[in-house]
């Protein structure tokens, strides 16, 4: 029946192959439309989200993350792993309650697939759940709190900068290794604060001569540099990010403890900035850092040049945290091909295809870096103080909560 | 031994620089019914303005000089174009429009001088530390603010209570309708007010800047301590803030630095320090609780 039908309908039989042509021609210009359409898309920036603190006391954390990442958008020509992106900035004010709702306005009105930015881990605690959480890619710059490193730890949330213990893990092995046996210790009375004096515990050998929690608005330490010399240790571990650091060390000049009682901090508690503002009160301060501008790497030594022409002024950790971050975003963007789709961005980012300012750099089994650290030590050079690098302190050190991370 | 008096110093000295701050805000408070939260925005100023001095000139007295003229000028300015405007309004636009303040003031410090904190020297004349007693050397320069503190103090007592400006402030306080129709400028009596209140706020604020660090936001750390003064002082009385400011300084002082160490006794080391932690830093609003309970008005209230 079909084979007759088919002969009696020649002439319907060109019409339809006519059609079907027509038909594929249609669709064939539709579909190159399309095409044409989503090269156009292509042709937009992708949209990265930047929550960061830039006022208040602490605004030239974020001002040096925010330049940082710029540079590295800059050095590419707007481009980002060869694809072009728009950088959206906005301020937290060190608010978690307002970091939360910038976030909240970049995922559901401008659709922004990946962020980062988040100088302080209150504000992180608060915002970072629900980036993560709405499918979005969370890589942080800076604060990396022990809760989301272990059990919390989430497929979409990596970290460039440290775990936060690790800092004063550092800091612990710099007092070992200096052969200090009885230590003082300070920091804030807050999460990130207690999160130190643990983790200089974990790695200090020695004896604790003394605990002190300040407050965390504390300016007049006059009362616990009475108890350092009623203590007489051999050591000071303090933990003071930002302006309380600068009073906390100039006010250890004045109490006549500097250059009598020997001290080691962490990166936060000292960088270019802070150190400018110290002053001769730093001299002889042992910090243990992640990455310091002398470092002797091709990433290093470019992405310090272009620093100094673009913005004239010390680079500090944070700088290169920026920048570090750029550039691990750029790897991601260039393994999923210039998509958003964040399953491949996952994908790319995690192999750490990237050169790092600080050397040698991979993700642990909870994205969080495994790294070395360096001891530094404040030095006078002529007229000018100098943070140089005097040795390592710990190779590829990755935090104790991976083990409880199932991704 | 010793430390318990090294303590007792540092405890002085804080209250002296609480007393700066708290005599401006109850003068204004206390007398012209004006809730100032920019005080500590003036604070930031003075310190601001010696620092720049200072770097530039590497003169004391001039760094000296700015601090209190830039203080005290822009504190009338501010009397002058905004205050003015709200005497008669209730307290929640003043609280409005003097946070206002605090937001363009750091906003204008982040412009001219950047987010990065300032360094200020110790004036060499007053670097180092003197021998007390046997065991107990103290900071010269922490002596010297005790001693302007007090200072100030005396000076106060005697401008408020001895002087014909003294006694317009004291009537201006409690009729000031009465002061007016007498005949006295009491639009000019405010600004002057104002303008003293800014003085000493900028006096604290220069004198913080070598200790402390110099950078935007400074102000409104202390500006809650300073308020705290006031209130158990009692409101618009420079006796009350001086006490205030010394029983404030010497508990909070006593109680970061004794307490983790007597709770010691009672239970294990690191417990002692968190409990003690924890404690100390509410021990000043407890403070404020308990007096506020006992005695509304603060415990010297003015016009008494």
């Amino acid at each position: 029946m079909v084979p007759t039908a088919t002969i009696n309908n020649q002439g319907t039989m060109k019409t339809m192959r006519k059609r079907i042509i027509y038909g594929a021609t249609v669709i064939a210009a539709a579909a190159s439309g399309l095409l044409a359409f989503s090269a156009q898309a292509q042709q937009q920036p992708i949209k990265i989200g930047m929550i960061t603190t830039l006022s208040g006391p602490g605004g030239y954390l974020g001002q040096d993350l925010r330049d940082g990442f710029k540079l590295a958008i800059d050095l590419e020509g707007g481009k980002l792993g060869g694809v072009p992106v728009e950088l959206v900035v906005e301020d937290d004010g060190l608010k978690p309650g307002q970091g939360k709702q910038i976030a909240e306005k970049m995922l559901k009105t401008d659709g922004i697939k990946i962020m980062t930015g988040i100088v302080y881990s209150n504000v992180a605690g608060a915002t970072v759940p629900d980036i993560v959480d709405s499918g979005a890619l969370y890589v942080s710059p800076n604060a990396a709190p022990s809760n989301f490193a272990g059990k919390e730890c989430h497929e979409n949330y990596f970290v460039v900068s440290w775990q936060n213990d690790s800092l004063h893990e550092s800091a612990g092995q710099n007092a070992t290794n200096l052969g200090y046996k009885k230590a003082f210790i300070l920091a804030p009375n807050y999460q990130a604060g207690k999160d130190a004096l643990t983790g200089f515990k974990r790695y200090f050998k020695g004896e604790i001569a003394g605990e002190i929690y300040t407050r965390l608005d504390q300016t007049d330490f006059a009362a616990e540099m009475a108890q350092i010399r009623s203590a007489n240790p051999d050591v000071v571990f303090q933990f003071h990010p930002g302006g309380t650091g600068i009073a906390f060390l100039r006010q250890y000049q004045q109490a006549g403890l500097h250059g009598k009682i020997p001290m080691v901090v962490a990166a936060p508690s000292l960088d270019a900035v802070t150190l400018a503002a110290v002053g001769d009160a730093a001299v002889g301060l042992n910090v243990s850092s992640h990455w310091n501008s002398d470092f002797d790497n091709p990433a290093n030594k470019k992405f310090m040049e272009a620093w100094t022409k673009a913005y004239n002024r010390p680079a500090t950790y944070y700088s290169s945290q920026g920048y570090d971050t750029a550039l691990a975003i750029a790897s991601a963007l260039k393994g999923s091909g210039g998509r958003t789709d964040v399953s491949a961005l996952r994908g790319a980012l995690v192999k750490a295809d990237f050169q790092s300012v600080r050397g040698a750099f991979k993700f642990g089994p909870n994205q969080h870096p495994v790294q070395d650290w360096y001891a530094l030590k404040v030095e006078k050079e002529g007229d000018k103080l100098i943070l140089k690098t005097v040795g390592k302190v710990l190779s590829n050190h990755a935090d104790v909560y991976a083990p409880q991370c199932k991704i | 031994m010793t430390l318990i008096l090294e303590q007792l110093l540092n405890g002085l000295q804080f209250g002296v620089m609480l007393f700066l701050l708290a005599a401006g805000l109850t003068l204004i408070f206390g007398i012209m019914g004006v809730i100032n939260l920019a005080h500590g925005s003036l604070y930031m100023v003075g310190a601001y303005a010696a620092a720049f001095a200072a770097a530039q000139t590497g003169s004391l007295l001039l760094a000296v000089l700015a601090g209190l003229v830039a203080a005290s000028v822009i504190g009338m300015v501010i009397e002058y174009v905004v205050l003015r405007r709200l005497y008669a309004r209730d307290h929640l636009d003043q609280v409005l429009a003097t946070f206002a303040l605090i937001l363009m003031f750091n906003q204008a410090v982040t412009i001219l001088f950047g987010r990065q904190p300032l360094f200020v020297s110790i004036p060499p004349l007053l670097n180092g530390s003197v021998q007390l007693l046997p065991g107990l050397a103290y900071p010269l320069y922490r002596l010297a603010i005790i001693a302007v503190g007090l200072f100030i103090a005396l000076g106060l007592y005697l401008l408020i209570n001895h002087t014909r400006i003294g006694m317009l402030v004291r009537a201006g306080a409690t009729h000031r309708e009465m002061v007016r129709a007498l005949g006295v400028d009491i639009r000019l009596l405010y600004t002057a007010v104002f303008g003293l209140g800014a003085l000493l706020a900028g006096l604290a604020g220069l004198m913080a800047g070598p200790i402390l660090a110099v950078q935007v936001g400074m102000g409104e750390q202390i500006l809650i301590m300073t308020f705290v003064v006031v209130v158990i002082g009692g409101v618009g009385s420079i006796r009350g803030a001086f006490l205030g400011a010394l029983i404030v300084g010497l508990v909070d002082t006593c109680l970061r630095a004794f307490l983790p160490g007597l709770l010691r006794h009672v239970m294990s080391g690191s417990e002692a320090d968190a409990l003690g932690a924890g404690l100390a830093s509410m021990g000043i609003y407890l403070l404020m609780a308990i007096v506020l309970l006992a005695r509304p008005k603060g415990l010297f209230p003015a016009n008494v």
